[in-house]
């Protein structure tokens, strides 16, 4: 592929921006953003603006704009879920450049933040969550964070081309097709020390070489780029493909390049109807400026992606699921070997790899593998991106290198446990990960100490669960879900979840035994040695997690037939406390059958027959007077 | 297994044109199976029983072995769906955060289970595994459109005010619904 003499064409973009904007508004418009309300305010900016004389144009890219103009972008997400609608706005005057974020911003906030910081200059500050190099309470969510993969991710425009190319966009992949033979390709990505981050964290560069080196009847291998991010509890693939999709094709084309395939499938979720909207957008304009097609950049390498949407199965993100699905089978895993990298889809050499792998790719042919692996920890190079939800004050997602501890990650960048409550367990890698104890809190997060744990890194879902979450109920979850999704190709799984599922409820419902907890560990282990993938190998791990840590629990459900969280709710009683109850009635209006009854101004009492215990009167009641127990 | 429905869009030209252009589109693709399937369920909104055997047709397979794909994957539905979709999400972060407690209110209020349509077909509540907004949670999707950090009062609220723009305007989907959409 090198040495031919033909030209390739340097990518640059086609509509520059022509001047810098003076005023430049960047709002999130990743799902959690939208999800708050940030379409509106966007709206809102941009309605906002016209109505000031002093902007030219809303977005500076034709030459009309001079003198005082503002931009408005909408961007991906820029990571603190918790506060979001957020607006970045850069000012920039005199010479001068200021950069403050808002918090939860509201459509009413809008023409004040045009009124005294746009055109007043003073950033209105009890609404802001970052505030130039001043300190505010959410710098630490953002001070230890270090984004490679996300590198765009939150500040450029994700639908529009030109601002990943003014970004330094497909260079990496310039440089590639212009400087590196495949094999140094495969080289510079091995070592870097990058492992797959869909969760089984094999080497990457080591992947590839398999796929090079296995020979193809008709010259045909695949490269699949795998979005089907299953885990119940992660989002950062999603917010990688909305918030900047041209990085996954510009790793996938150099991927697809080391390997020397010349087709590629992007197979991504349909829960995802924004991620698939760009990418839609994305790979249309992509193409159209030859930077995927054939002759990529004038070159010889040619590499066509092919967008599938995935239909609701979580086992296809297991990868020969996945090929059968895109072979248009039902999505079962098959027995390897073969390895896909020797028969894969359709019995070609196919390498896949998931989205926040590939998306930190260029990254690395750009900056070298050294600088990769300068950061990160032991045999975890560079940094990972974790997602952090539940019961954790700063929820969103944060890139750190490998090997922070993860009571810096959920106490420092986290901020801690919501509303002042007691930490009880984190949870890593969903359904095929488990729940980690206060105690374990000082390792450090790198495949290995986590697998030693019981736990796994998987996606890099992180979800906090307090003292008001159950253990039992939180491993019931998490069965419940592997066995609604296990394919029922091979019984241990098929059966064995199910088996397992059924005991897990029998002791939330107060029913079960000390003899079940033995016999749930055993099963656990039966379905773990005897499943055909990972979905069923890994499916006992929440238990197995949770029997270890959490024994206590387990054993006060079955022998003192009390959930400590009140949230298995046959072996929870709610009453009244005629101490404290005012007789204010709201709990009688919320009660859904009618189990409680009393005067006004008169303490109510609870009728225990009628309670379907919902706790619908102890979330009302502000007085402290319904108790659980 | 799932009894599958008769088909009663006989009459609709368009919807008639739309599935003969898919069909072509896919004419000879391998793997097509499940983005015909993905089509005829955009164009019909549920898959009928001869939209069934066409896509099978379509695609060079047994009907068996359409319906097998069918019904291994959640997305597909073999029975009519309602207009309308409220995702309640039952991801972790929504479960611990108390989605049981959203589901169930949501239940009451339209008078219907999960899975269900409601009798003038406009609307139909899923229970879903994550919807990848996991840091808004508890959430629920109304069509293709998020809304985060609910109580289950507020979860209703919610979906009180879609209805209200929906049936007060003549039954039209509101801007705001359609904007995350696939095209």
């Amino acid at each position: 592929m090198m040495g031919t003499e033909r030209t390739i064409i340097k990518p640059t973009p086609q509509n520059p921006w022509l001047t810098i904007p003076e005023v430049d508004i960047r709002i999130c418009l990743g799902t959690g953003g939208v999800a708050a309300g940030s379409r509106e305010v966007l709206k809102a900016f941009e309605e906002e603006l016209a109505r000031t004389d002093m902007i030219a144009v809303i977005r500076p890219r034709e030459d009309e704009c001079s003198g005082q103009c503002a931009s408005v972008t909408g961007t991906g997400c820029q990571g603190l879920c918790a506060m979001d609608p957020l607006v970045e706005i850069h000012l920039r005057r005199n010479g001068s450049h200021s950069q403050v974020t808002y918090g939860q911003v509201t459509p009413a906030m809008v023409p004040e933040i045009i009124e005294k910081h746009i055109l007043g200059g003073e950033p209105i500050e009890k609404w802001l969550v970052l505030n130039g190099d001043e300190a505010t309470e959410y710098n630490p969510f953002y001070d230890a964070q270090e984004k490679l993969t996300l590198r765009h991710v939150g500040i450029i425009d994700p639908e529009d081309i030109d601002d990943y190319l003014e970004a330094g966009g497909y260079q990496a992949l310039y440089k590639v097709l212009t400087e590196m033979t495949p094999a140094q390709v495969i080289d510079e990505i091995k070592r870097s020390g990058l492992r797959g981050r869909g969760g089984a964290g094999f080497p990457t560069g080591q992947k590839w070489e398999f796929a090079a080196g296995y020979p193809t009847p008709d010259g045909v291998k695949y490269f699949i780029c795998n979005g089907d991010e299953g885990d119940p509890g992660a989002f950062m693939d999603c917010s990688a493909l909305e918030g900047e999709p041209h990085a996954v094709f510009e790793g996938m084309a150099i991927g697809a390049y080391a390997i020397g395939a010349s087709v590629g499938y992007m197979y991504v979720r349909a829960e995802y109807p924004l991620a698939l909207r760009r990418i839609k957008i994305g790979l249309k304009a992509a193409e159209e400026r030859g930077l995927i097609g054939d002759n990529i950049m004038g070159s010889d390498f040619s590499f066509h992606i092919r967008l599938k949407e995935g239909a609701g199965a979580f086992v296809c993100g297991e990868e020969t699921a996945l090929m059968q699905s895109i072979e248009g089978e039902r999505g079962m895993p098959r027995l390897r070997p073969p390895f896909p990298a020797e028969s894969g889809l359709w019995t070609r050499p196919t390498n896949i790899n998931n989205v926040e792998t590939l998306a930190v790719v260029p990254w690395i042919i750009t900056n070298g593998a050294e600088a990769f692996a300068s950061r990160g920890y032991e045999k975890s190079k560079g940094t990972k991106v974790f997602a952090l939800a539940g019961k954790v004050n700063r929820t969103g997602l944060a890139e750190v290198p490998m090997g922070m501890t993860l009571r810096e990650v959920i106490f420092g960048i986290g901020g801690g446990v919501k509303n002042g409550k007691k930490f009880k367990a984190v949870q890593m890698g969903g359904p095929s990960g488990g729940c980690l104890p206060e105690s374990l809190l000082d390792l450090p997060v790198d495949y290995e100490t986590i697998n030693q744990t019981g736990a796994i890194v998987g996606s890099g879902g992180m979800i906090v669960i307090d003292e008001d979450n159950c253990i039992v109920d939180t491993a019931r979850y998490f069965l419940s879900f592997t066995q609604q999704e296990s394919c029922g190709k091979c019984p241990p799984c098929r059966i064995g979840t199910k088996r397992m599922l059924d005991l897990l409820t029998k002791i939330c419902e107060g029913k079960g035994t000390l003899g079940d907890l033995d016999f749930l560990e055993e099963m656990a282990q039966q379905v773990k040695v005897g499943s055909l993938c990972a979905l069923g190998g890994t499916a006992p791990n929440p238990v197995f997690t949770a029997l270890r840590y959490f024994r206590d629990e387990f054993e006060e459900h079955v022998v003192d037939k009390k959930c400590r969280a009140g949230i298995c709710t046959a072996l929870v009683t709610y009453s009244i406390d005629p101490d404290n109850c005012t007789g204010c009635r709201a709990c009688v209006r919320v009660c859904p059958t009618g189990a409680i009854t009393g005067e006004r101004k008169q303490a109510h009492v609870l009728n225990q027959e009628l309670c379907i215990k919902c706790g619908a009167c102890y979330e009302k009641c502000r007085f402290d007077a319904v108790r659980r127990s | 297994m799932t009894t599958i429905s008769t088909v009663d869009h006989t009459d609709e030209q368009g919807l008639e044109e739309q599935f003969q252009e898919l069909l072509e589109h896919y004419r000879g693709e391998r793997g097509a199976l499940v983005p015909l399937l993905q089509g005829a369920q955009a164009i019909f909104g549920y898959l009928p029983e001869d939209v069934m055997k066409r896509v099978a047709h379509g695609a060079g397979e047994p009907l068996s072995k359409a319906l097998g794909v069918a019904t291994f994957y959640a997305q597909f539905r073999l029975r009519p769906h309602a207009k309308h979709t409220i995702r309640c999400c039952h991801g972790t972060a929504c479960h611990v955060s108390g989605a049981a407690r959203i589901s169930e209110e949501l239940v009451k209020y339209l008078g219907i289970e999960a899975g269900e349509n409601t009798p003038d077909m406009l609307y139909t509540i899923e229970e879903v595994h994550c919807v990848g907004a996991c840091g808004m949670a508890p959430v629920v999707m109304i069509n293709d459109r998020a809304h985060g950090k609910l109580t289950p009062e507020k979860a209703v609220e919610v979906v009180r005010a879609f209805r209200a723009e929906v049936e007060g305007e003549g039954d039209g989907v509101p801007e705001a619904a359609d904007e995350a959409g696939t095209e």
